[in-house]
């Protein structure tokens, strides 16, 4: 066999392997999108959007996981964005050279791959056992801890590729430091941003984790952020779990309505950081 | 790096010199800035060495040498657009109006003001094209809206602009030609009307037609500010500038009027440069 045979033999069997992993690995997520359409599309319906969960056996909705998981989600997000966002810019920014910075990013990746249930007992600790009660307070305030980390990377790694030459062109016009980066770095990696911002939503609408420990659930509509609230996530893995027919049907309809949603983010976000390099 | 060669006298060129252009007639030449014993440090690596040199009011001064010769590094000592970065610091002085500017209780942003820059790359705003002009202004001064109209039209107008870009002034200033961005870009240090402008090698990334325009600029502009341009291309510091300097690895090795250094220069490196033996 000469030299040349050999190399498109070998040729041959890595793309092979390699065609085979990627639709194993493709096959599995068809099969659980195909799945999930299958079972979710019978138990579709109007009345998923305006009738609450309901009791076993009964017909009913999603109405309050569904406003809860907007609402825990909303306000996690109006947390955690600018927390991270001024980490981000101070560690882009203001402190990109300094040894504070190489620390925290070190942190931040710890946090930004810690196991969700970890933040769900911290915040159990840190608000519902003071509080005595389950609350989505304490539901927002653990999704906002992931929020952070996500948020704080982006906004570092978008900065970052901000291009040098801007900067200068701007402190040279004479601009104050803050407003440099407020109006010029900021709008250049506008896009970026809203991506970071778009993918922490997307991380936590599907987190049920932290929200056991602490938003819990509500059979009932409450806008109430003291009072434990219902949310998809909690939802599809009470109503997934349980025996009845109706539960389990509300579950799939659930879950397809985050997939869906979480879907839009990213093809939303997609869309935003593709304009940015035309 | 040694501090030991520093550490002597340095003797001030006179402020007043005297010169004899074309025509004959000998004029007084005021210093607008002047550079004396400036020395230039990346971490431990010196750039510029002991460079002494003025910068003549109203004048354009050329700065030629090879690449890494420090020319780039000079003019960015000037509005210290180096302190945004760690590990860069220079000794020596910078006379401005005879204030040193590297003075440590100088005002950066109010320097800047005064000593406007153009870089090597295009660089404008991702905000609209009258945005890039009025931003600038907006910083240091309050206007109404009819004046701040009239600042950004003729701060385009001076940057030979206006005609090409009256119709879309709420355009992405990213969305004109290289050419126009960096008209933009002049346009937009003009407008905060400074009294020195460094232009960093301001058509290395423009077509001949687009650096015609900027020369022809650079020529109408002297009138009113001091200029110094780093440029590669010695054609066009012989075509633009009144004096030239030559650098050579961080050391400045002749400075005079354009004409001598271009005809009669007194060093061989200059002559070897010039002519292109080396760099």
């Amino acid at each position: 066999m000469t030299l040349y045979t050999r190399r498109r033999t070998k040729n041959a069997i890595v793309l092979a392997l390699s065609l085979g992993a990627t639709a194993f690995g493709i096959g599995w997520l068809a099969l659980i999108l195909g799945t999930l359409i299958w079972e979710a599309v019978s138990g579709f319906s109007l009345s998923v959007f305006t009738e609450m969960t309901p009791p076993p056996g009964a017909d009913g909705g999603l109405l309050n996981p569904i406003v809860g998981s907007l609402i825990i989600t909303v306000l996690a997000v109006v947390v955690g964005t600018p927390l991270g966002m001024f980490a981000g810019t101070y560690m882009a920014e203001y402190g990109r050279y300094t040894y504070v910075t190489t620390v925290v990013r070190f942190i931040n990746d710890i946090l930004l791959s810690a196991p969700s249930i970890v933040v769900g007992l911290f915040i159990y600790e840190l608000l519902v056992r003071p509080m005595g009660h389950f609350s989505g307070f304490a539901g927002s305030m653990a999704l906002a801890v992931i929020v952070v980390p996500v948020v704080v990377r982006t906004t570092e790694d978008m900065l970052l590729l901000v291009p040098r030459e801007l900067r200068e062109a701007a402190s040279a016009l004479g601009m104050p430091r803050a407003r440099m980066i407020a109006r010029v770095c900021y709008r250049a990696a506008r896009a970026g941003l809203i991506t970071g911002v778009l993918l922490a939503i997307a991380r936590i609408s599907g987190e049920t984790a932290p929200l056991l420990f602490t938003a819990l659930n509500n059979q009932f509509f409450s806008l109430d952020l003291n009072k434990p609230m219902a949310s998809l996530p909690a939802v599809i893995f009470q109503f997934a779990l349980s025996p009845y027919q109706e539960w389990q049907r509300l579950a799939w309809v659930g879950a397809l309505i985050i997939t869906v949603a979480v879907l839009v983010l990213s093809i939303a976000a997609r869309a935003l950081a593709s304009r940015k390099t035309s | 790096m040694t501090m030991v060669e520093n550490s002597g006298p340095i003797t001030p060129p006179p402020v007043v010199h005297r010169a004899a252009p074309a025509n004959g007639a000998t004029v007084a030449l005021a210093e607008k800035v002047s550079v004396r014993g400036l020395n230039f440090y990346y971490g431990d690596n010196r750039a510029l060495k002991d460079v002494n040199v003025p910068l003549y009011a109203g004048l354009v001064t050329a700065f030629i040498g090879p690449s890494g010769c420090g020319k780039s590094t000079l003019l960015r000592v000037l509005n210290r657009i180096y302190d945004l970065y760690p590990n860069q610091r220079a000794d020596g002085q910078v006379l401005l109006d005879n204030q040193d500017v590297l003075n440590p209780g100088q005002d950066l942003n109010l320097l800047r003001a005064r000593v406007g820059m153009v870089f090597q790359k295009p660089t404008p705003f991702p905000m609209s094209i009258y945005e890039n002009i009025a931003f600038g202004i907006r910083l240091y001064e309050r206007l109404s809206k009819g004046e701040m109209d009239g600042r950004v039209e003729s701060a385009l107008r001076r940057a030979a602009l206006w005609d090409e870009v009256k119709d879309k002034l709420s355009a992405n200033g990213l969305s004109l030609s290289g050419g126009q961005q960096q008209r933009l870009c002049i346009a937009r240090t003009v407008a905060v009307k400074p009294e020195v402008i460094l232009l960093d090698e301001p058509c290395s990334a423009l077509d001949p037609i687009a650096t015609a325009k900027i020369e022809e600029l650079i020529d109408e502009l002297k009138s009113d500010y001091t200029i110094a341009i780093v440029t590669h291309n010695m054609q066009q510091a012989a075509r633009v500038s009144d004096y030239t300097a030559f650098m050579f690895l961080g050391e400045l090795v002749e400075f005079g009027p354009t004409t001598k250094i271009f005809t009669t220069p007194s060093e061989r490196r200059t002559q070897d440069y010039i002519t292109g033996r080396f760099g």
